[in-house]
């Protein structure tokens, strides 16, 4: 039978690419023949206006990159910077930034899961999910004063000590995550129509997703337990017991378990950080005005959408002469054409949406 | 002289044409009229729409909509037998398995050369 | 108490007209329009009340509290909405089929109207008793399917095409288990009669007689009224709105109003043909038949909910392969099993 392909639109304004996201399909009836993304609709120049900024007013326009992990964004950026300029983290600020960024990545990844909930067609999942994430941004207001942009870290430390009232509903929370995980599990996970939904598909072998590059649950799903929190461990990640969980076919299915598997994990390094929360002081000590010695730094971290690394040059004088981050959102993309053909308008949305994307890191 | 069953029947259809086109009509007449261009193009997630559309679809269920023609005249078949199931005895009742035989084999000789199957 | 207020109401008003010198085909007449906007005022009131039940349950199942700012509770929301959707442009693209595209939502409206003329809302309540009622609520339900392709394919947009392809889909997955499946209650009741139905099950409801089917013609209901987990006619996350894309305010509106309308005429159905329809449960008679039946398809449309703020959607070939290799083969099987037991149980002595 011959048939006519035609080219859809789907994006920049549709209700499941996460945002400003374009992607032109080619398709044969319902099957993708083509895709072609097109990304930077939300294109700030970030990397850019951070070459007319000082160090310190670097760190909001990082707040705005992967705007649901805000606190990770910010933990690439400043690590560079420490690395450029040599700095000792404080003890204490260290394991401060590892319980706000573990909170982080709980609250970027109960987005994740709930969001893909929504594509699946599910939306009771998106707002069970939502009702706990506004728990974490509360707790993480309580630290920093803001919900989305905290813009906590400072080079050298933390902005504020941890404050007092903030311990006893976070060791509420943190009883509670594991019933509230058994919950997704029981309403998304386990239903036979989401399971049909996203098994085998959209699966990216290991060989791919090394190729491409890949990190974060999108690699892990595929079955390499490839974390930079255990690999190549920065700060106080080395002393933290917690498993890296993996996927097995590298399916849709298993990127989307990886996510909720990691939100324990990140429950339980809370758990310790918290226990064995040293004191002193939370601010190395680093001049008024930053002025890192002409050079060039690259600091990588696991946020929770993959590898952040951020490449900072300096020329010597107050402001960055360059930097450069390595967005994990923009190189999962990269897969993403060569993965969507072959699958069905419904398997794109659940495959885009098992990526994780999130357009302000994706176009900076 | 009493009024035939389908008399009332056409009373609903225009009943049910009165609901939509009177909801539509009164509509049409008091809603706003704002002319721009825009607004008249076709919704594509805010992009123009590349190429036609109004193509050659590649219905990939062409087979089994084939299929279902052919049931689904069958179908009508039954219900005039199962109706007068109970009044016909034991022929009925025969006739019932052969009928449903010949469903069920053609059923499964197409699941077999997989008509049953998205292409 | 009240068993008689609507069948009585019918009676005054033929007495009145028969006083009244009318022409008893006039007065018939009269009697069917009354009838017929009886149904029109009961069948919005309850949609226009379905969508706030709807938004409610929804809110509930997510630990919301819903809509509670328009009137008491919330209640004059959806009347709200609509008045709202009453004074907004139907915008018509510029590359649409006009009559067409127009002509869909004027006629989505038909197809629950023409089943609800024989739906028995009471003990002897039927605005027209019809003796194929069943074979002509199947007809006119599948009627539907093509109103929707229409708005999908004039719309003039790929989205909408998608959608209205998605339809007919559907419709060649479901229908066959939907026709299938009430075979069995036919088989044991012998007649076509909504009626007679219900009055055939004085005994035991045809649920417990027909368990099978019944799940059968209610998973396929739900693919019939398009709802999760087989709104992939409508799939927001996919295709925007499927068919409805291109259509805006009032258009629009008697789309979404039309899928409250079709689930009432499935809750309906499977209320009459499994439930015992206006029965009363236990001899419970102290409520009028009316409200029982009404009870009854309440509980179904609350499943239906239920089902829908629960459920994620399924995809299309699954939805095709799902009809065909489960649901078909089971109605298949329901129907000699039926046989089979009616025979045995009539061999060993009626």
């Amino acid at each position: 039978m011959k048939t006519q392909t035609y080219v859809l639109n789907m994006g920049p304004q549709h209700p499941s690419t996460h945002g400003v996201f374009r992607i032109i399909l080619e398709l044969d009836g319902e099957v993708v023949v083509k895709a072609t993304s097109v990304p930077g609709y939300l294109h700030r120049g970030i990397e850019k206006l951070a070459e007319a900024r000082t160090y310190t007013q670097v760190i909001p326009y990082t707040d705005r990159m992967d705007y649901l992990a805000s606190m990770l964004m910010n933990w690439g950026y400043v690590a560079a910077v420490e690395k450029l300029m040599g700095v000792e983290v404080p003890e204490r600020a260290e394991y401060i930034r590892v319980i706000v960024g573990e909170l982080s990545r709980i609250a970027s990844h109960l987005v994740a899961v709930g969001t893909y909930s929504v594509d699946i067609g599910g939306f009771t999942g998106f707002l069970y999910c939502f009702r706990d994430r506004e728990r974490v941004l509360d707790l993480l207001e309580m630290v920093s004063g803001s919900r989305m942009t905290f813009s906590y870290f400072r080079i050298g430390g933390v902005a504020d000590d941890l404050p007092p009232e903030f311990f006893p509903p976070l060791q509420k929370f943190l009883k509670d995550l594991p019933s509230l995980c058994d919950e997704y599990d029981g309403l998304i996970t386990g239903n036979e129509i989401f399971q049909a939904r996203t098994k085998y598909v959209g699966i990216i072998t290991p060989e791919m997703g090394i190729k491409y590059s890949l990190s974060g649950p999108v690699l892990r799903g595929s079955g390499i337990p490839y974390d930079l929190r255990k690999v190549r461990p920065y700060g106080v990640y080395d002393r933290f017991d917690f498993e890296v969980p993996v996927g097995k076919n590298g399916d849709c299915f298993d990127r989307f378990v990886c996510r909720i598997k990691e939100i324990r994990q990140s429950a339980r390094i809370i758990q310790q950080a918290i226990e064995g929360l040293p004191e002193g002081p939370i601010m190395a000590k680093v001049p008024k005005v930053i002025k890192p010695p002409a050079g060039e730094a690259y600091a990588e971290i696991e946020s929770s959408k993959g590898i952040l690394g951020c490449y900072v040059v300096s020329d010597g004088s107050t402001k960055p002469y360059r930097v450069h981050f390595r967005r994990p959102s923009f190189i999962n993309l990269g897969y993403l054409d060569e993965l969507l053909v072959g699958w069905k308008i419904a398997d794109v949305i659940a495959i885009l949406g098992s990526l994780d994307i999130v357009l302000g890191e994706v176009d900076c | 002289m009493v009024l035939s069953e389908w008399t009332g029947v056409l009373l609903f259809f225009i009943g049910g044409l009165l609901v939509g086109g009177g909801a539509i009509v009164t509509s049409y007449l008091i809603h706003p009229r704002r002319i721009q261009a825009q607004k008249y193009e076709p919704y594509e997630c805010g992009v123009d729409t590349i190429g036609p559309t109004w193509v050659q679809f590649k219905t990939s269920y062409f087979l089994y909509a084939l299929l279902f023609v052919i049931f689904d005249v069958e179908t009508i078949y039954l219900y005039p037998w199962a109706v007068k199931f109970q009044s016909l005895g034991l022929f009925a009742f025969i006739e019932m398995i052969i009928f449903l035989f010949i469903l069920i084999v053609g059923l499964w000789y197409a699941w077999k050369e997989g008509a049953l199957e998205w292409k | 108490m009240g068993e008689n207020i609507f069948t009585g109401i019918a009676e005054s008003l033929r007495a009145f007209l028969y006083g009244a010198g009318v022409p008893p085909l006039a007065s018939e007449l009269i009697v069917l329009i009354v009838k017929l906007l009886a149904v029109i005022i009961f069948v919005s009131l309850n949609v226009v009340w379905l969508v706030y039940m709807e938004r409610k349950i929804a809110a509930y199942i997510q630990c919301r509290i819903g809509p509670n700012r328009v009137g008491p509770k919330g209640l004059l929301q959806t009347v709200a909405d609509v008045v709202k959707l009453l004074a907004k442009e139907i915008i018509i693209p510029r590359r649409v089929d006009k009559v067409v595209y127009l002509a869909a939502p004027i006629l989505v409206f038909v197809p629950p109207m023409l089943a609800f003329a024989v739906i028995p809302w009471g003990d002897g309540m039927a605005p027209i008793d019809l003796n194929i009622g069943v074979f002509y609520i199947l007809a006119v339900g599948s009627l539907s399917t093509i109103i929707f392709w229409m708005g999908g394919w004039s719309s003039n947009n790929k989205y909408s095409l998608v959608g209205g392809m998605r339809v007919v889909a559907q419709m060649v997955s479901y229908e066959l288990p939907l026709v299938l499946s009430l075979l069995g209650v036919i088989m044991l009741t012998g007649t076509l009669s909504i009626t007679e139905i219900v009055n055939a099950q004085r005994g035991t409801w045809f649920i417990f007689a027909q368990p099978l089917a019944f799940l059968i013609y209610f998973i396929a209901g739900v693919s019939e009224v398009n709802r999760v987990p087989f709104d992939l006619v409508e799939g927001e996350s996919e295709i925007i709105a499927g068919p409805y894309t291109e259509y805006s305010g009032m258009a629009y509106a008697m789309y979404m109003l039309a899928e409250y309308g079709n689930m009432m005429v499935i809750s309906c159905m499977c209320t009459i043909m499994f439930l015992g329809g206006w029965l009363a449960p236990f001899g419970w008679t102290f409520l009028p038949s009316w409200f029982w039946f009404f009870i009854k398809v309440y509980l179904m449309i609350f499943i239906f909910m239920w089902i829908r703020w629960t459920y994620p959607r399924i995809r299309v070939d699954q939805l095709l392969g799902f009809g065909w290799k489960v649901l078909v083969p089971l109605s298949l099987a329901n129907i000699f099993v039926t046989g089979v037991g009616m025979y045995i149980y009539r061999a060993i002595g009626w």
